[in-house]
């Protein structure tokens, strides 16, 4: 048993270590290869695009490393514009919108929460019922229309880049929420309560932790960090619209598993996921600068995806045999 | 209704909250609509086209046959003015990713920039960063807000385009009964803006008969516009006819219609493509439907582009400048070019046309 | 593959509950089919009828495909791409030949079978879980299209018409689009609740494990299963572009949420092991009703994905409930019979 252990455990070590040397391959190939990658602009445009993937990354890692998935993220990212988008054409003051448009997420997360661990229902089923529904509902408060004219002062702030340095000023929020969710996975009791319940719900119990309420914070969490997205979205692009973010949970998925993570839970690391978004983001990126075409994209990303389990799997059957 | 009360009750929350008020809408306004429109340099008429202008087109979609005319046009244009073609886009029609398209195309260094937006708002700051970069901006189609375009391809004036398609439905109809419009998005900028032109011509007292019962919205999606279609004529049993200001749309209509049970008592008009509409024109489905030749749209704004680039014009209204084959256009209010009036399609003069 | 005993589909209370589960979903579509005529008479007329019926034909075969996959404890979220695929193949092939209708069907179907069966390959060699090795091929079928079609869009000036015409013929009154979707139902159903093959599905769904010591061939069926969802994608590929006329890369995007949310309503368990194609194809039938009502109610159409998400919610919801109740009446049972 602790043979096996150890070698699962080497397994998902080596995969995290081969995809972050991928991503920084793939980073130095392009910077050489495909012109203007590398320039600064360049830089501030690929964080602006990765952005909400990688946000709502970080809680996405911790909930299915318990075992659960959680697939509205997308469509609550979108509620959450519409919502900023209502209340703005309200005439309520964008300061007081931002902390409700947080606090919206956080409930959304909490509904999650609610039916998968008060209710006991399949995380995979309830998502995506929400995952209709709060896109649904985002369509009922803006239906279609778009709400511009946000306030230069904050759709600037997302956009810009501090002082005179070409560091965007999102990337402080990423790389802060990063660091908050990376030491709350590996070094405190919450993140090892939260491998606990992903490797066996049952032997967590029988240590004290109480899965159903690890499980309803990470949905809160994970709502939260969408409506967060949700804000920052509709400031990037100063539009708010119900279908801003559609489609987006299946990229942040990829890019968590791309990031070993297992989607039966229990085991991944955050370097790992960090890694998967920077890869998924710059690959798009450099493509997309040598003319490649979106459709190549696609084929891609799912590629990588189903590479990223098939490949370590092989690689144990070999050598095994 | 519930979650219009909640959100009532969130408003009230919002305004207890914001005591000493904050940022607002109204706040605002006078800020943002003062964002000027900077046009550096003066004109100079007789200054040469430059050759080898690297000229991108971005359209709403590319899966889209009228954008596939529209930029072939362009093609055209840009090889007889010697430059670089390119054409970029997404597969989606959704503003977000025409933002990181335009980024592309400002580390590639583009001359020209030729889009078709699909939220006039959210391509603004990219369109703007591009500008500052030195590169000319050129819509089509769908306008970008005025503030961060240097000119705009307009392929018939609002109002005339508003007029002829109420003339068009008064005739199927008889000068009396109900009639719907099925348009692409809510937000599409000149479907609306057309939409609102019917609605005052359907307000003047010779079209007093007339009854506007909906616009649905097919979203420029086939299949939706499909069961739109198929959902107007179930819920209002007398109309008329359909007014469909959108390629999709009027094809989708179209086809629902030559195969249902309404063929015959239902007619279909609107902007539509002469190779798509074919069919329908042919076996009695639609009567008469209008639209400009898309390809001069793409090919004018080669032209535009490249006359900008080359500094002889600015942008500014009483500019000149000569296009090809299209002659000599003057730049309208606004950075407008009005493209021309519209073709009217009929059983009697669809095989003239190839587009 | 020694001759172990399978339970039979014994007439228990799980039985009733199961068929309690499918008359749910009747009555609330009678509910919704009364109230809406009651506000607008036409939307019993004949063609409202058959406008229903034809929507719900395409979405109804993709449920199929679905509910036998979700019963093994898998799950196919390439189904739209597929669809895709094999609608631009059939497509194009119509575009230059005029193929006959039935020649049409299988090689979409075709299609289809390659897909899924390289799904099934992966989830059963590869040992990688379906949610990624699906969310994956959704990506690259998809992108397979794209690349194929590169902004070309089929019309329906293109297609032969004794294709189009197959869209909208019907059989004794009955579309064929209608009459296939009903023959893929009645033989899905008949083979999973008859046939041994089907209660080994079943069996997989509920205890992997239990199936595999029981010596059921779990990775082949589970291939299988997969083969099937595919085929009937493509399948559902050829209708769709028979009945659309117009086929473009994007065909069918975003479907794999309608069909797994069919699927649920419809009452089959995201964990295996239970739940019926009727099930399945009665809740496509509802959600498409659901569509229509609203157009006809004047319903503001944004409300009709929240109420969709809704009902997913209240039917595993209820589902739950369900199977509580019938645990504990279960246990009383056995209490019962012991004293």
């Amino acid at each position: 048993m602790s043979a096996t252990e150890s070698a699962v455990v080497s397994r998902f070590a080596n995969w995290n270590a081969a995809i972050i040397a991928i991503t920084v391959i793939v980073l130095i190939v392009a910077a050489a290869s495909v012109d203007s990658f590398g320039t600064s602009q360049n830089f501030g445009f690929l964080v602006l695009d990765l952005l909400p993937i990688a946000l709502v990354a970080l809680p996405m890692t911790l909930v299915i490393v318990t075992g659960e998935i959680d697939l509205s993220v997308a469509s609550t990212l979108g509620l959450s514009s519409a919502v900023m988008g209502y209340l703005w054409n309200a005439n309520q003051p964008i300061e007081t919108i931002i902390p409700l448009c947080l606090l919206l997420g956080a409930v959304l997360g909490a509904v999650n929460g609610f039916f998968v661990t008060v209710l006991g229902l399949p995380s995979l089923a309830v998502t995506i019922g929400t995952l209709a529904l709060y896109r649904g509902l985002a369509f009922v408060v803006l239906g279609d229309s778009a709400v511009a004219d946000f306030p230069t002062v904050y759709t600037d702030w997302v956009t810009g880049s501090i002082g005179g340095t070409p560091i965007p000023n999102v990337l402080i929020i990423i790389v802060v929420l990063a660091i908050v969710f990376g030491v709350i996975l590996h070094a405190t009791p919450i993140g090892r309560a939260v491998f606990a319940v992903g490797a066996s719900e049952q032997a967590a119990r029988f240590a004290g932790v109480r899965p159903g309420r690890v499980k309803f914070w990470l949905y809160v969490a994970s709502g939260l960090i969408s409506g967060l997205a949700g804000v920052l979205w509709t400031l990037r692009y100063s539009s708010a619209r119900a279908d801003n973010g559609a489609g987006l949970e299946l990229a942040v998925v990829a890019a968590v598993l791309l990031g070993g993570v297992s989607i039966f839970g229990g085991k991944g690391a955050l370097p790992g996921v960090i890694a998967g978004v920077v890869l998924l983001g710059s690959l798009q990126n450099a493509l997309r600068l040598s003319d490649v075409s979106n459709e190549a994209l696609n084929v891609v990303t799912g590629v990588l995806l189903i590479a990223s389990v098939l490949g370590p799997n092989l690689v144990n059957r070999l050598r095994r045999t | 209704m519930t979650q219009r009360r909640n959100l009532a009750v969130l408003a009230v929350l919002a305004l207890a909250l914001s005591a000493c008020g904050g940022t607002t809408k109204s706040s605002t306004e006078s800020q943002n609509t003062a964002a000027p429109a900077t046009t550096a340099g003066k004109a100079d008429p007789n200054a040469p086209l430059k050759e080898g202008l690297k000229i991108a087109y971005l359209p709403k979609q590319l899966n889209n046959p009228y954008t596939d005319v529209e930029v072939g046009g362009g093609k055209v244009a840009v090889g007889e003015i010697k430059g670089e073609y390119k054409l970029v886009g997404p597969n989606d029609a959704s503003a977000s990713s025409q933002v990181s398209y335009i980024n592309t195309l400002i580390q590639q260094q583009q001359n020209v920039i030729v889009v078709a937006a699909n939220d006039p708002n959210a391509v603004c700051p990219s369109l703007n960063q591009a500008r500052k970069a030195g590169v000319k901006i050129v819509t089509f189609d769908s306008d970008a807000s005025k503030t961060c375009r240097d000119a705009f391809i307009n392929q018939a004036t609002t109002q005339g385009i508003g007029e002829s398609l109420v003339k068009m439905a008064s005739e199927l109809a008889g000068g009396s009964g109900e009639i719907a419009i099925l348009s692409a998005t809510p937000n599409a900028t000149n479907q609306n803006s057309w939409i609102k032109v019917m609605q005052t011509e359907l307000a003047k007292p010779e079209n007093s008969k007339l009854k506007l019962v909906k616009i649905a919205y097919g979203n420029d999606d086939d299949q939706k516009s499909f069961t739109e279609a198929q959902g107007l004529l179930q819920s209002y049993p007398n109309l008329k006819v359909i007014v469909s200001p959108t390629t999709v749309g009027i094809a989708a209509a179209s086809r629902y219609v030559s195969a249902s049970s309404y063929k015959g008592k239902v007619a279909i008009t609107g902007l539509g493509l002469p190779n798509q509409m074919r069919q329908y024109v042919k076996d009695g489905t639609v009567k008469k439907f209008a639209l400009w030749n898309p390809a001069d749209i793409g090919y004018l704004a080669a032209y535009a582009g490249a006359a900008l680039s080359s500094g002889q014009i600015t942008g500014a209204q009483g500019e000149k400048f000569k296009a090809g084959k299209l002659g000599e256009y003057t730049i309208g209010a606004d950075g407008e070019i009005v493209l021309g009036p519209p073709t009217e399609f009929t059983a009697a003069n669809i095989d003239q046309f190839n587009f | 593959m020694t001759a172990v005993e399978l339970p039979a589909p014994h007439r228990s209370s799980l039985d009733v509950v199961l068929r309690a589960r499918e008359l749910g979903i009747v009555l609330a579509l009678g509910i919704l089919v009364l109230v809406t005529t009651i506000s607008n008479p036409r939307f019993l007329s004949g063609q409202s009828i058959r406008d229903i019926l034809l929507n719900t034909a395409i979405l109804a075969v993709l449920a199929v495909g679905q509910a036998v996959v979700v019963i093994t404890r898998n799950i196919d979220l390439s189904v739209g791409s597929v669809l895709g695929l094999s609608a631009f193949t059939v497509g194009t092939l119509l575009q230059n030949d005029n193929l006959p209708v039935v020649l049409a069907l299988l090689v979409g179907a075709g299609v289809g079978v390659v897909c899924g069966a390289v799904n099934g390959v992966i989830v059963r060699y590869g040992n990688v879980p379906a949610l990624v090795v699906t969310l994956g091929t959704l990506y690259v079928y998809r992108g397979i299209t794209y690349f194929w079609a590169g902004g070309q869009q089929i019309n329906a000036d293109e297609l032969p018409a004794g294709f189009l015409d197959f869209g909208n013929a019907t059989l004794l009154g009955v579309p064929y689009l209608v009459v296939i979707a009903l023959l893929v139902l009645v033989i899905t159903g008949v083979v999973l609740r008859n046939y041994r093959v089907g209660r080994e599905l079943y069996a997989m769904g509920s205890s992997p494990q239990a199936a595999r010591l029981a010596g059921i061939a779990v990775g082949r069926r589970t291939i299988g299963a997969f083969t099937v969802s595919g085929a009937l994608a493509g399948l559902a590929g050829v209708l769709f572009a028979a009945r659309f006329g117009t086929i473009d890369a994007a065909a069918g995007t975003g479907y794999e949420l309608n069909v797994v949310a069919a699927v649920v309503v419809g009452g089959v368990a995201v964990f295996g092991g239970s739940g019926t194609v009727w099930g399945a194809a009665l809740g496509a039938l509802l959600l498409t009703t659901i569509g229509s009502a609203l157009a006809v109610l004047e319903i503001n159409q944004f409300w009709q994905q929240a109420i969709v998400g809704g009902l997913i919610l209240l039917a595993i919801g209820a589902d739950r409930l369900v199977a509580v109740r019938v645990a504990a009446s279960l246990k009383k049972r056995g209490s019962h019979v012991s004293n």
